[in-house]
């Protein structure tokens, strides 16, 4: 059976967005994806780093953990940090919706991780942190 | 990851159309400086007109939105306008599934290289 794992952990600094992102691509090359594949990861990757940045920790300097996992051609991410976490998931969801329109966010960070990835999980507790569980089957472009 | 900073000392003003080369991968990152930079230019200068040049934009994500969007709001409020130009494909796709084209002008990329502007 074709598995394999890893873990990476960086400072919530802007900078690590390209870094996180161009990390998990590299991770998921083995699974032979196609480009469109690896740019749906990507942009859904740039997200949830870039939420738990700006919202998470709100632009303070703390760890974000992205743990990754293959088994056969099945891709699951999660995307953690230990900031102020979301009191309602719910709406924080929904398109167009974001809790600081004052930094002209586009509130569009979870329609892209969704429309990009298969399942999207948020797992939130105020005061304690979000983790964003994604899962996307790869090759599905036909071989 | 692509030479973000070399790429965002391209911008130019000309006939009070302000041109912006956006760099290779637009993210949160990337678009704080760009709107920082643009603001400041459109406040100090009369603009009636922003050019978002994105040939050499590969990877986009909500952040970049943000930025149009947010861009466009301004100009609007000063009657003026946003365009973006040169659009790839993958772009493209974002600005469609965001929305953000009922509101700017998007012009996918040609064969050829930037004859868009005078």
């Amino acid at each position: 059976m074709n598995r394999n794992e890893m873990k990476l952990e960086f400072d919530s600094i802007s900078t690590n967005e390209a870094f996180a992102r161009v990390t998990v691509a590299a991770f998921m090359a083995q699974m032979n994806p196609s480009m469109e594949e690896v740019a749906d990861v990507k942009t859904a990757v740039s997200e949830a780093v870039t939420n738990a940045i700006i919202h998470g920790y709100e632009g303070a300097v703390h760890k974000i953990m992205i743990s990754g996992r293959i088994e056969e051609q099945q891709l699951f991410l999660e995307i953690a940090d230990q900031g102020v976490g979301i009191v309602d998931i719910k709406k924080a969801m929904e398109p167009m919706y974001t809790s600081r329109p004052e930094l002209e966010r586009s509130g569009m960070g979870f329609l892209f991780m969704e429309a990009f990835m298969d399942e999207v999980q948020v797992i939130s507790q105020p005061g304690k942190g979000t983790t964003v569980r994604m899962k996307k089957q790869i090759g599905q472009h036909g071989a | 990851m692509s030479g973000n900073v070399k790429a965002w000392k391209e911008q130019r003003i000309k006939d009070k159309v302000l041109w912006i080369q956006v760099p290779g991968e637009l993210d949160h990152h990337s678009a704080e400086r760009i709107c920082r930079e643009a603001d400041a230019l459109v406040r100090e200068r009369d603009i009636r007109e922003i050019v978002f040049d994105f040939s050499e934009t590969v990877f986009c994500d909500s952040s970049g939105i943000g930025m149009l969007m947010g861009r466009y709001k301004m100009m609007k409020a000063l009657g003026g306008t946003v365009r973006a130009v040169q659009v790839q494909e993958r772009v493209s796709r974002l600005l469609m599934l965001s929305g953000v084209m009922k509101l700017i002008p998007v012009e996918a990329k040609q064969g050829g290289m930037e004859n868009e502007q005078k």
